[in-house]
Order: C-alpha cells, then structure tokens, then sequence
C-alpha cells in the first residue's frame, strides 16, 4: 500500500514561524550603557585613550559630586529647568492650539500649514540674535527662543493627529445630533491625544537642545553656560558632567511622558 | 413615524450609485434592504438619516416622532463606532449628555437599555475588553437609548462571525417582539434579511434601482435557522440577484 510507504518518510515539519516581534528587554539597555563606560575607564586609565580624547569617567564623575558639594548645581539647574517649563509650555500649548485650530478648520489650515511648513526648517537658533533684539537679553527671549523651537513640530503631530481621528467615530457624533463642541471635546480632543502625545515628545527632545543653545548666549547661570565654560577652558571632565544631566533631563522626560501616556492612554490595546 | 422616499437620484461625480428609488417605511415594521457589491445600498442609508444629501428626489418624515424621542433616525455602524476611551456605560451616556436630561435620568436610561440588550454587567467594561458581538449590542444599546423613531442598520452584523451572528439576531427579534421598533436594515446576506425583515427590497446593481420587494408574512419569532419556508424564499432572492451579483463582481472598479 502506498499509505504505508509513506509513513516511512515521515518527517517532522521544520518550524520557520519565529522572529520579528519586538521582545522588550529591561537591563539590556542599562548593560550597554555599563559596558560603555567601563570599556572608557579601562581605556583612559591603560592609557590606551589619551586624557585629551576622553576624560576618564571616574574624574567626571567626581567633578559632578564637587558640583554637587558645592551647592553650584541647583545655581545652574533651577534657572535651566526654569527656562526649559516656561519655554515649552508655552510652545506646546501654542502648538497644541494652533494645530487643532488647522485640523478643525479649512481656512485655517489653508494659511497656516505653508507657514508652518516655512518655519519649521528654519534652524532656530539663527534667530537667537534676531530673538535678543525683540525680547531683551535676559529670561524672555531664552523663553521665546524654546517656545519657538517647540511650537512647530507640536503644530504638526498636532493637526496630523486631528486628522487621524476615526472618521466613522466623528460620522457617529454626527448621527445622534451631538453639537459641534461636544464632538470636538468628546471626540476628536480624545482621539487625537495619542498623537499629540508622541508630539510632544520630539518637541521636548528639542527643547533641550535649544535650551542649550540660548544658554549659549549671554546667560550667566544655567547647564549650557556651564559647558559652554568648560569647553572653552577645555575642561572635559565639566563638559562631559553638564551633558550628562542633559542626557538624564532627557531620559527623565521621556519616562515622563511615557508615565503620562500609561495613564491617559489606558484604553488603548 | 413612517419613512418616504421619492425618487432618489445620487451620484458621486460621474459615477451613478442610485437611480429613481421610491420606497415607504411603515411605522413598526423592519425593511431589509439587499442588492450586490456596490450597488449603493448604503448610500441610501446615509442619505435616508441625513448624513448625505441626495442629488434628486427627497426624504420625507411623515408624522411627528415620540413625544420622548432623542434623535428619531438612528445608526447602528457595521463598525460598531464606539469610542474606545469610554466604559460601556460611558458610551450611551455620550448620546445622552447634549440633552437636557437630568444625570438620574441618564443613569436610568442607561441602566434600561443594558438591561434590555443583557449587558448589565459589563457597564463599566471598555470596548477593547468585549468581543465583537457584545460591541455592536453595545452600539444598540446605545441606539435604543435615544428612543429613535426609526433605527438605520448598516450591515450591523457583517463584521461578526456566524455563531455570533445567529444570537445576535434571535436579540434583535426578542427587542422587536417585545417592543416593535421601525428600521431599514441594510445587508449583503440573504439569509439575514430572510430572518429580520418584513419586506425586502431587492436592488440591482450600479447604479442601484429597485428590482423588487418581496413582502414576508411570517412573525419575526416564528422564524427560526434552517426554517423551509424562509429557505425557499431567499432561493428565490438568490435567484434574482444571482446574475446582478455575477456581473457587480466581474466590472472593473474604477478608482
């Protein structure tokens, strides 16, 4: 019989259905960042990385305890973290604004998205001089110059994300007789807040940077006039401590952010 | 409140979806209305609640609504359109809200209709958490609670499996039966409309005219799966949709 040839090649079917599915792994990133510095410190010390490349980590790590000791670090930090919540604040809730207005109406979005599109490119840190003119050397036109910054990329995940709302949800609205406020705030304002959301991540991203970048320029306190300093006194070990607490201002938003979205996203599968 | 529709012209630019449709939708009765891909069924529907305006001829309310009637032409979606933010109870109490309805009387109402579509105990469930079948009991639920006049069903249950479909419809006739509500009830399943309607208006395909209505006499609870009579009747609707089906399948769509 042939039924009982065949069973005498019976083979096992090879599996080939695995892979591509991003697995989270918690301490693998933490790792990387361990091994990183460890192989610096080996370097530095072995000699093998001359201090003029890279400072060793350690030193660096005890330039940021002196700072610390010293009290010189809230003198710089409160007056950074200042300008970075005023400035984006102010951005984002433009932005937020604006771009919602763009979703919402076609007039709008007719005049604005071009502008929009126009300045978004522009790097705004050239206009830092031109901000300094309109605004006054001190606090305002830091602010103005990190509002600026977060203003356009929250206009554009903002109005995207309006646009991405579920038309049948707002055909739904529409099909009870809902008035136009409430489909707009128990609607597209909900529906469009994951996209919103992961907006504002990239504008506080950028945030900081220009953070940075108007400490730059006449400020006497704050993280960026502290590198600014070290790198002109070519001091690595102060400059490498001020773009570590950018980096972790960075990982700390980011996580909060990610916090924020747990808890206003929680339906979401 | 009783449904007229006289001559019914629609076009979406050069493309002709309905032609010369006039139709009446008695009060208490369910109106199936099938035809093949593309033929514009639900067009008509949105044109019959209002969420599109027909190029020629016109949609007449004929009579007055319930005197605690919310919103007389009601949808419920294929898709189910719940937000996925709100709890169930959170969902039908959206309708509700821009009414002037005092808080305990939405929780009243809200209450009832969970009760009457046997969702009582999910109340406070989010839609990711409910399989398809209880999402669109969620959405009748939700339609019920405006106390439409006539309810608008666009392929309410073609987004469902068959088991699902079979328990949802046996739901649906024990609302009626309890309660006779008006609707027009589009689908692409014969079988469906066999079950759920009174009368079935059979259109052709593109651009969709009707070709006939078929009137069924049976009550709603004496129909049940697999039931002879009701299988000769939807061979009969086979049969006169067979080649309009054939030819809707074969055009070219133009895009």
């Amino acid at each position: 019989m042939s039924e009982a040839e065949e069973t005498d090649i019976a083979r096992q079917v090879a599996f080939r259905g695995g892979g591509f599915a991003p697995t989270p792994y918690r301490w693998i990133g933490l790792a990387v960042f361990v091994v990183l510095v460890g192989l610096a410190e080996i370097g530095t010390r072995s000699g093998f990385i001359s201090p003029l490349t890279l400072p060793k980590p350690s030193d660096v790590l005890l330039t940021f305890g002196e700072l610390y000791d010293s009290g010189l670090l809230w003198t710089h930090l409160a007056p950074s973290l200042t300008r970075l919540a005023v400035g984006a604040a102010l951005g984002a809730t433009l932005g937020i604004g604006v771009g919602v207005l763009i979703g919402l109406f076609s007039y709008i979005r007719a005049g604005m998205v071009p502008l929009v599109a126009a300045i978004f490119p522009i790097p705004k840190i050239a206009l830092l001089p031109l901000f300094v003119i309109w605004f006054g050397i001190d606090e305002a036109s830091k602010y103005a110059l990190i509002a600026f910054g977060t203003f356009t990329p929250t206009v554009v995940a903002t109005y995207g994300a309006v646009d991405n709302v579920d038309r049948t949800l707002i055909r739904m609205g529409q099909s009870f007789g809902m008035s136009w406020k409430s489909i707009v705030r128990k609607i597209i304002l909900p529906g469009a807040m994951p996209g919103i959301l992961s907006g504002l991540r990239i504008s506080l991203a950028i945030a900081i940077i220009l953070l940075v970048a108007a400490e730059m320029l006449g400020a006497e306190h704050g993280i960026g006039a502290y590198i600014l300093e070290a790198g002109a006194l070519y001091n690595l070990e102060r400059l490498f401590a001020g773009v570590v607490i950018l980096s972790v201002l960075g990982v700390l938003l980011s996580t909060v952010i990610g916090a924020v979205e747990r808890y206003v996203l929680r339906w979401r599968t | 409140m009783d449904i007229r529709l006289s001559g019914i012209s629609h076009s979406y630019g050069d493309l002709e979806v309905l032609r010369n449709i006039s139709l009446d939708i008695p009060s208490g009765k369910i109106v199936c209305i099938v035809g093949p891909t593309g033929c514009g069924k639900s067009t008509l529907l949105r044109l019959i609640g209002g969420l599109e305006a027909p190029n020629k001829g016109s949609v007449l309310q004929l009579g007055v609504p319930a005197e605690d009637c919310l919103n007389a032409l009601t949808y419920v979606f294929q898709d189910f359109a719940l937000l996925p933010w709100r709890t169930v109870a959170g969902n039908i109490s959206l309708v509700l809200e821009d009414h002037e309805i005092t808080r305990a009387d939405i929780k009243e109402t809200i209450s009832d209709v969970l009760a009457r579509t046997k969702l009582t105990d999910f109340a406070r469930a989010l839609p990711k958490q409910l399989s398809g079948g209880m999402k669109q009991r969620v959405a009748i639920a939700r339609a019920l609670a405006v106390k439409p006049a006539v309810m608008l069903m666009d392929e309410p249950l073609s987004a469902l499996d068959s088991q699902t479909r079979e328990l949802l419809m046996d739901d649906m006739v024990a609302l009626w039966t309890r309660q006779p509500f008006t609707a027009v009830y589009v689908t692409h399943n014969l079988d469906e409309a066999v079950r759920m309607g009174h009368s079935i208006v059979v259109l052709s395909r593109c651009p969709g005219q009707i070709r006939e209505i078929v009137h069924l006499e049976k009550p709603l609870d004496e129909r049940s799966y697999g039931d002879g009579d009701l299988q000769f009747r939807q061979k009969y609707l086979w049969n006169l949709m067979r080649d309009e089906a054939l030819a809707a399948d074969s055009e070219l769509i133009n895009v």
